[in-house]
């Protein structure tokens, strides 16, 4: 690791969840989940479909008020606050400025109507960018980073491929250089070897750019490939959580045990 | 029901108290769009309903009104609406710019510097400039309030990437004081410049979305453009057939079916006036003097209105 980098800057949590609860009336989204995200962690959030994985994705980046508990987040000044005091314009400016948000379906995380630099460039222009070689030149430059040819940026990412719309919102979500990623089964939808390549890609983007990430995925490959601590929820609340490879290999919750023992063998 | 059958310009007072509280709240916001209750008027939406509401409420018996579409004030439209204001409110209309105290407009500003104490009011279809680009109101409602402005300049970036240049030729967003981002109504962006500073109050008013807005006397206007493509307005680059201007916004009109065309002033007003007055240019340019090449060509050309032309001067009065 960097040691340039300030020591303080690590020890403080990035992120930090306290007794998040969500009811939907009476129904249970999720329940008394705390946790910290230190800078450059990432962190798996797994679970079978209605566990409440994506509810918590939703408090985690203000989208969702939760019914109780709070998230904390530490901005660029270093000052940790409840994102329930920000204002929405400031909620709104951390959501396209400091953090990604890499949507299941790349249609809902792109503008499907523009073309591939416009998309990346819409960040950079949100943010007072008005230099359009510039915006230009960052938006290739990220396009090669997630392996996009030079002679797509002025293609509609309607004529691009699943694999290709997945890694352009990547690039959409990593332009304004955030410090936090939240990603909703990123993978989700693209067949295997598509799927390897975008997780070698994102791999290799969190460790580069030091990202803290949480990723929502029902995939335990996904989990393992990408994350360093793991979080299993099951009806809405956190069954087990730990190093990802100790959960992993040596699962301690039945629950676990069980999810871990329905994978396929290759 | 003891309501008056007739009431001066149509509407009841009742509305056009309503319609003026909407308008001094768009006075004293710049660019704001604000909602009023749109009534239904005695013509189909898309015909100026939105402008008809706003000059209906503000016009006075003193006011002498001209209505120009597409700058021309001898169109169906433009013919249409100066009879309903006869009609309903017995005022005095003109086609002069000079003369008249109210201007309603469709797609264009008249070529005459406007002056204080003039009012233009501008029909328009669609208010709010980024709706193409976000389709939910709600959306674009809350973009407004927190100044998130991004999303125009993609629609410039688009322009730019696709055709080498800013190719939006009408409806060209602008930027009213600083503040909120105003779609100006479909005229060309020829037009832009001239609303800022401008000493005539401008008000715009559109129907069916039940929005008014406005831009104040000596304004600031910015039209949004990149710092490596700055905006430039748009003309043909041609000369009026009829009185030789260089410097208005010309109409292309096709004279035949074998590709002869002419250019002409889209403002008739102006173009008239030049005609008239003898100090012009001789220089009369003919049809058909323009070269067939394409050398004028415009490669995304504004739609023309169609109308015939030369036209001989209207007796104002004729329809009153």
């Amino acid at each position: 690791m960097g040691a340039v980098i300030a020591a303080t800057d690590d020890d403080a949590p990035l992120l930090r969840a306290d007794a998040l609860a969500k009811w939907y009336g009476r129904q249970l989204g999720c329940r008394d989940v705390s946790f910290e995200l230190y800078p450059g962690e990432v962190m798996a959030v797994v679970g079978e479909s209605g566990s409440g994985k994506t509810t918590l994705l939703q408090l985690l980046s203000a989208q969702l008020a939760p019914s109780e508990g709070r998230v904390s987040y530490r901005m660029r000044d270093g000052v940790m606050r409840d994102l329930a005091s920000l204002g929405e314009a400031e909620r709104r400016f951390l959501f396209r400025t400091d953090w990604g948000y890499v949507h299941q379906d790349p249609a809902l995380g792109l503008r499907m109507a523009v073309s591939a630099g416009a998309n990346v460039g819409e960040r950079l222009m949100a943010v007072g960018w008005r230099h359009y070689g510039r915006i230009r030149g960052a938006a290739q430059e990220w396009l090669d980073r997630v392996e996009i040819a030079r002679g797509r940026i002025d293609d509609a990412p309607t004529t691009y491929s699943g694999g290709m719309r997945q890694r352009l919102q990547i690039a959409r979500n990593l332009v304004t250089d955030p410090r936090l990623v939240f990603m909703d089964e990123p993978t989700g939808g693209l067949d295997v070897s598509v799927q390897a390549r975008l997780l070698d890609l994102i791999r290799g983007l969190v460790a580069e750019l030091r990202l803290a990430a949480v990723i929502v995925t029902h995939d335990l490959a996904v989990a393992r490939l990408l994350s360093h601590r793991i979080m299993v929820m099951k009806d809405g609340a956190v069954t087990e959580t730990g190093l990802t490879d100790q959960v992993l290999d040596d699962p301690r919750e039945p629950y676990t045990q069980l999810l871990v023992s329905s994978i396929l063998p290759a | 029901m003891n309501a008056p059958a007739y009431n001066f310009a149509y509407l009841d007072e009742q509305t056009k108290r309503m319609i003026r509280r909407a308008i001094l709240k768009a006075i004293a916001i710049p660019g704001y769009q604000v909602p009023f209750a749109s009534r239904e008027m005695p013509m189909p939406y898309g015909w100026g309903t939105g402008g008809v509401q706003v000059t209906a409420a503000i016009l006075g018996p003193d006011d002498i009104l001209k209505v120009i579409d597409q700058g021309s004030d001898d169109t169906t439209n433009a013919v249409s609406i100066r009879k309903f204001f006869v009609k309903t409110a017995g005022v005095r209309t003109t086609t002069s710019t000079a003369d008249a105290t109210v201007i309603q407009t469709r797609h264009r500003i008249p070529e005459m510097a406007l002056r204080e104490r003039q009012t233009l009011v501008f029909q328009v279809p669609i208010p709010e400039p980024l709706r193409f680009l976000e389709p939910r109101e709600t959306e674009t409602r809350r973009m407004h309030a927190l100044e998130e402005y991004g999303l125009m300049h993609v629609k410039l970036y688009e322009d730019i990437s696709r055709h080498g240049e800013i190719a939006t030729s009408y409806a060209y967003p602008v930027r009213v004081d600083g503040r909120y981002v105003m779609d100006p109504s479909p005229t060309p962006k020829f037009d832009n410049p001239k609303m800022n500073h401008c000493p005539a109050l401008q008000l715009f008013g559109a129907g069916r979305e039940k929005r008014i807005y406005a831009i104040p006397p000596y304004t600031k206007v910015k039209s949004l453009d990149f710092e490596d493509h700055p905006f430039e307005p748009y003309r043909f680059n041609g000369t009026c057939a009829l009185c030789g201007a260089t410097d208005s916004y010309l109409d292309e009109v096709i004279t035949d079916d074998r590709g002869s065309r002419m250019f002409v002033c889209s403002d008739t007003d102006h173009c008239e006036t030049r005609r008239s007055s003898p100090s012009r240019s001789s220089g009369r340019a003919g049809v058909g003097s323009v070269p067939r090449d394409g050398r004028a060509c415009d490669p995304h050309p504004i739609p023309t209105s169609l109308h015939q032309r030369p036209h001989s001067t209207l007796p104002e009065d004729r329809e009153g």
